[in-house]
C-alpha cells in the first residue's frame, strides 16, 4: 500500500500531461494526503544512523561486489533499490528468508548473517531514495547561471520595444522571488507553469478584429475562436458569435503574447540563462 | 480498392462450425482492406484507415446527418438511465467480473472515455474503456450489454479497444488481466495474467487477433521488463513472449546497455497496437522509451536496443526479424509507440512495401517493411529542436545538451510528443500521409544531481513554455517533407495521452478526424478544406466507418458518447 500510495502520489505531481493524471480512479484523495506526497515512493521513517553504518559495513565488505557498493547492481547481481521485495520489505524480514536461504540456480549464495545484522543491511538499502522526486533531497543550486550583462544586451536587443526594467518590469524580481518561476513567467507570461506556476500574471487580452463581407467591423475581447465561428465581447459587453467559412468573414487575432512565442525558436539556452541572470537583478 | 460488397460476410460465416452465425468474426477476414466493417483496432492491418466505402462522398457529405447517439455510463452502476414517465431506455444486462472489490471503480471520469477503437461486426459495435465494456446494435445504437471489470487499481489512462475472434472478445484491464467474453451474452469465459500488477504495470492497448494469437503489450512507467505477448484465443495460455529489452546474457542488443541490469530494467512497453504484414507473418510494432526515462547515465552511453525502435516480430515464432531505432537513447519519454502504417506503394521507381511512422519526437520515417531499411527520414514538426541532424542511416542524432539543464534547457516537443497515441493515417490515392500534430516547447530541468539518476520518469522537472498550437499535417512519403498543414484556429496543447483525435480516409476522397475545439470535421484530403462539421463538445477518439443494410455509417466518439451519421435520404 504504501508504494502504491507513493506512485500516486508521483502523479498528482508531475504535470498532468506526462502520465496524466492517471491518478484519478484508484486515488480517493489518497494522493493528496498520502505519507509519499513529493516522492515516487513514500517515505521511510529515518533508520537509527548507526544501524546504517553497520548496515553498509556488511553490505560493502559482503554483497557490494554483485550488487554494487551502492545496491544499484554491480558485476552480477541486480539492482536492489529497483527490487520488488526490497521494495517491499520493512525490517529485514523479506530480505532476510533470501540473503540467509540464497536463491539456488543463481549466483545468489546463502549467507550465515544474524537477525541483527540482516536488521542492518535492510536499513542501510532503505537508507536510499528511489525516486527522482524526493522532496526532502538537496535542492539544486540555484538556476541562476547566465551572464547578466549579456542579459542586458539580449534585453535592449529583443524585449525593449515593449517592456521597461523601470516601467512595467520594475521590481519584477522581487514579486518573483523564485528565480525559475521568474524565468517561467518572463518565457511565457501567463504560461502553464507546473508546480510553482508564476502567479497569474496582468495579461493584455486577447483581442478580435472581425470585419463581414459589407465591410462592417465588430471588435473586442476574444471569447472562443475554432476553424468554424469566432465569439467576441464586443464594448458594451455583449457575446457576438460568427459563423466563419474558411477566410471569411476576415478574422484577425492580436494576441499579445505572440511576440514571446515567436521568440521561441530563436533563442539559445544561453541566452534565457543570461536573461534572467539579468531579471532577478530587477528588484 | 475494390468494395467487396454486402454479402460476402455471411456465406463465409455459414460455413463455420464454430458458434452461431451472428457476431462471428473469421480471423482470416481481418486481413481483407476496409470496407463494410472494423474487425480490429485500425480496421484493418495496414493501419492505413483507409476505408474502400464510397458512398459518402465530396460530392455529398454536405448531407451527413445524426442517425443516432448513444450514452455509454462506466461503473457498477445502473447500466441506463432509469425509466421515468416517458419509458427511457430499457435497462441493459450488465455482467460483472474482476478481483478487486469494485470500490475502485469509478462511474464517470477516465472510464467514461472513450480514446479507443470501436469493432464492427455482423451489425453490432462492441465499445470498451478502462474495467468496462459493451455492445451496441450499429443500427441504431442500443446497448445490449455491459461488462464490468472490478478493478485492483492502476493507471486508468484509457483503453484502446478490443479484439475479436470467431464469437469471442479480448480486453486489456489496467490492472493487468486480459478479458475474454462471449459477444452475444457479455458473459465471460476467462480471464488470464498479463504483468504483474505489483511492478506498477498497467495495460491499456488494444489486443490484436492474428489467426490463432491474441497480440497483447502491456504498459509501465517505471522500470519493469516490457512484455510483447501471444495469447491463445480458446485457452488463453501463452503461446510466445518477445521483450523489447534483452533480458539475459547473450541475448542481442545487450551491448548497447551500460550492464544486464540496466537492459532488464530498460522499458521500451508496447502500449500501442502495431500492424501485420499477412505476407510475411511480420507483426510491426514501436517500443516505447527507455527507461530510467530522463536520467540516462544508468543506461549507458549506448543506442538501449530496442526501445523507442520499430520492431518486426514474426507471429508463429515471437522472435524479431528486424528492427529500426527512432529515437536512440531517448532521454524525453519519447514513446515510439505510434501506429505503424504499411502500404505497397511507388518508391524512386519501384514498387516497395513499405511502413511509415510519424513518431512522439517530430519525426516520420519510411522503411521498406520486408528487410527495415531505411528509406526516408523527414520533420513533421518544424519545431523540434532535439536533434542536431540525422545521420546516415536516417536516425535522429540527439543533442545531450537538450536532454534537460539545472538552469532550464528549452526543448520541443513537449514530453506530451509531436504526436501522440492518436491514429494517422495514409491514402493510396493522395500518396499522403496524415497527422494530428503539436509545435510546443517546455523547459526541462535536471532536479536530480545523483550521478546515479532516477528511477522510471523521475529526476526533471518539465514547465510549459508555449504553443503555437495544433495542427492537421499532411507528408508525403516519398519525401518526408510536410506537403500541407492546417494550423487549429484557437488550439492549445492537446495534452496527451487522453484526448487525440485519429484521421479517418476514404475512398469518397474524404478524410475526417476530430479537431481540438470539439469539432468533427469531414476534409477534402489533397488541401485539407474543411467540407463538413459538426461541433461535439469534445472529440475523443478516432472516426469508423461501416456499411449495414447499404447505409454507410461514419462513426465517432466525443467522451461518453458514440455518434453515428449517415447521408440524409
Amino acid at each position: 500500500m504504501r508504494r502504491t500510495l507513493g506512485f500516486l502520489a508521483l502523479l498528482a505531481c508531475v504535470p498532468f500531461w506526462t502520465v496524466s493524471a492517471n491518478a484519478q480512479p484508484p486515488a480517493r484523495g489518497g494522493a493528496a494526503t498520502g505519507p509519499g506526497r513529493g516522492s515516487a515512493f513514500g517515505e521511510r521513517p529515518p533508520a537509527d544512523p548507526a544501524a546504517v553504518e553497520r548496515g553498509k559495513g556488511l553490505f560493502t565488505t559482503r554483497c557490494g561486489f554483485c550488487h554494487g557498493p551502492d545496491a544499484r547492481g554491480g558485476e552480477d547481481g541486480p539492482n536492489l533499490l529497483r527490487s520488488e521485495l526490497v521494495l517491499d520489505d520493512k525490517n529485514g524480514e523479506s530480505i532476510g528468508t533470501v540473503v540467509k536461504q540464497g536463491r539456488p540456480g543463481t549466483e545468489m549464495p546463502a549467507f550465515d548473517f544474524t537477525d541483527a545484522q540482516i536488521s542492518d543491511i535492510a536499513a542501510y538499502i532503505h537508507s536510499f531514495h528511489v525516486g527522482g522526486r524526493d522532496t526532502i533531497r538537496k535542492a539544486p543550486p540555484s538556476i541562476v547561471v547566465g551572464d547578466a550583462t549579456a542579459g542586458a544586451a539580449y534585453f535592449q536587443a529583443k524585449c525593449a520595444a515593449c517592456h521597461s526594467a523601470t516601467g512595467d518590469l520594475n521590481g519584477i524580481a522581487s514579486r518573483i522571488s523564485d528565480p525559475k518561476t521568474l524565468q517561467q513567467a518572463w518565457l511565457m507570461p501567463g504560461g502553464r507553469g507546473g508546480r510553482g506556476a508564476a502567479p497569474p500574471a496582468e495579461l493584455k487580452p486577447v483581442t478580435v478584429t472581425v470585419t463581414l463581407n459589407s465591410g462592417e467591423k465588430f471588435e473586442g475581447r476574444l471569447k472562443r475562436i475554432d476553424d468554424f465561428t469566432v465569439s467576441l465581447i464586443d464594448h458594451d459587453g455583449m457575446l457576438r458569435t460568427f459563423p466563419r467559412d474558411g477566410d471569411r468573414p476576415k478574422v484577425q487575432v492580436h494576441d499579445p503574447l505572440d511576440a514571446h512565442r515567436e521568440l521561441l525558436a530563436g533563442y539559445t539556452d544561453k541566452d534565457i540563462h543570461d536573461l534572467t541572470a539579468y531579471m532577478v537583478t530587477l528588484k | 480498392m475494390i468494395n467487396r460488397g454486402r454479402l460476402p460476410l455471411i456465406p463465409l460465416l455459414a460455413c463455420l462450425a464454430l458458434p452461431a452465425a451472428a457476431q462471428n468474426l473469421d480471423p482470416a477476414s481481418i486481413a481483407k482492406p476496409l470496407s463494410d466493417s472494423w474487425p480490429t483496432y485500425s480496421g484493418d492491418y495496414s493501419g492505413m484507415r483507409y476505408s474502400s466505402l464510397t458512398q459518402v462522398n465530396q460530392s455529398n457529405v454536405k448531407h451527413l446527418t445524426l442517425a443516432w447517439v448513444s450514452k455509454i455510463t462506466a461503473g457498477l452502476g445502473r447500466s441506463a438511465p432509469a425509466r421515468g414517465f416517458g419509458g427511457g431506455a430499457p435497462a441493459v444486462p450488465t455482467i460483472v467480473g474482476g478481483e478487486g472489490t469494485g470500490d475502485l471503480n469509478e462511474v464517470g471520469g477516465r472510464s467514461s472515455r472513450i480514446v479507443g477503437a470501436v469493432l464492427e461486426v455482423d451489425g453490432f459495435l462492441y465499445v470498451s474503456t478502462p474495467d468496462n465494456a459493451w455492445a451496441i446494435d450499429a443500427r441504431n445504437g442500443q446497448l445490449q450489454w455491459h461488462y464490468v471489470w472490478k478493478t485492483k487499481g492502476g493507471t486508468h489512462t484509457g483503453n484502446r479497444g478490443m479484439a475479436m475472434w470467431h464469437g469471442y472478445l479480448y480486453f486489456e484491464t489496467p490492472d493487468d488481466f486480459l478479458v475474454s467474453l462471449d459477444a452475444r451474452t457479455g458473459k465471460e469465459r476467462w480471464h488470464k495474467i498479463i504483468a504483474d500488477f505489483s511492478e506498477q504495470y498497467f495495460s491499456t492497448p488494444a489486443p490484436i487477433v492474428v489467426g490463432n494469437h491474441v497480440l497483447v503489450g502491456t504498459g509501465n512507467d517505471l522500470d519493469a521488463p516490457a512484455p510483447l505477448q501471444s495469447f491463445d484465443p480458446e485457452t488463453g495460455e501463452v503461446q510466445w513472449t518477445w521483450y523489447a529489452t534483452p533480458q539475459k546474457k547473450g541475448d542481442p542488443g545487450l551491448e548497447s546497455w551500460a550492464n544486464l541490469d540496466a537492459a532488464k530494467h530498460g522499458g521500451g512497453p508496447m502500449w500501442i497496437p502495431g500492424s501485420y504484414d499477412p505476407e510475411t507473418h511480420l507483426y510491426i510494432l514501436g517500443t516505447g522509451n527507455p527507461t530510467p526515462a530522463y536520467t540516462s547515465g544508468t543506461r549507458g552511453e549506448g543506442a538501449n536496443l530496442y526501445t523507442c525502435a520499430l520492431v518486426a516480430v514474426n507471429v508463429d515464432t515471437g522472435k524479431m526479424a528486424w528492427y529500426y531505432q527512432t529515437s536512440p537513447h531517448d532521454t524525453h519519454d519519447w514513446d515510439s509507440t505510434q501506429t505503424p502504417i504499411l502500404t505497397d506503394a511507388e518508391f524512386r521507381g519501384q514498387k516497395r512495401k513499405l511502413v511509415m511512422q510519424a513518431t512522439r519526437n517530430g519525426y516520420y520515417f519510411v522503411l521498406d517493411r520486408v528487410t527495415g531499411e531505411h528509406l526516408v527520414t523527414g520533420k513533421f514538426s518544424p519545431a523540434a529542436n532535439w536533434a542536431k541532424g540525422v545521420d546516415a542511416q536516417g536516425h535522429p542524432i540527439r543533442n545531450p545538451k537538450k536532454d534537460f539543464d539545472v538552469a532550464g534547457a528549452l526543448v520541443s516537443p513537449t514530453n506530451a510528443g509531436a504526436t501522440n497515441w492518436m491514429p494517422p493515417a495514409f491514402s493510396p490515392e493522395t500518396g499522403m500521409f496524415y497527422v494530428q500534430s503539436e509545435d510546443s516547447y517546455s523547459m526541462y530541468y535536471l532536479t536530480e544531481l545523483d550521478p546515479r539518476g532516477s528511477m522510471g520518469l523521475g529526476g526533471k522537472e518539465e514547465r510549459d513554455a508555449g504553443t503555437f498550437g495544433t495542427y492537421l499535417t499532411a507528408i508525403d512519403y516519398h519525401t518526408g517533407e510536410i506537403a500541407w498543414r492546417h494550423h487549429y484556429s484557437g488550439s492549445g496543447a492537446w495534452g496527451g495521452t487522453n484526448v487525440g483525435h485519429g484521421v479517418l480516409t476514404t475512398a469518397g476522397k474524404l478524410m475526417f478526424t476530430g479537431d481540438p475545439s470539439g469539432n468533427f470535421v469531414a476534409y477534402e484530403p489533397t488541401k485539407g478544406t474543411a467540407l463538413w462539421h459538426a461541433q461535439l463538445g469534445e472529440v475523443s477518439n478516432s472516426p469508423e466507418t461501416y456499411m449495414i443494410d447499404g447505409k454507410q455509417y461514419v462513426l465517432i466518439g466525443a467522451v461518453d458518447s458514440l455518434y453515428a451519421f449517415v447521408l440524409q435520404d
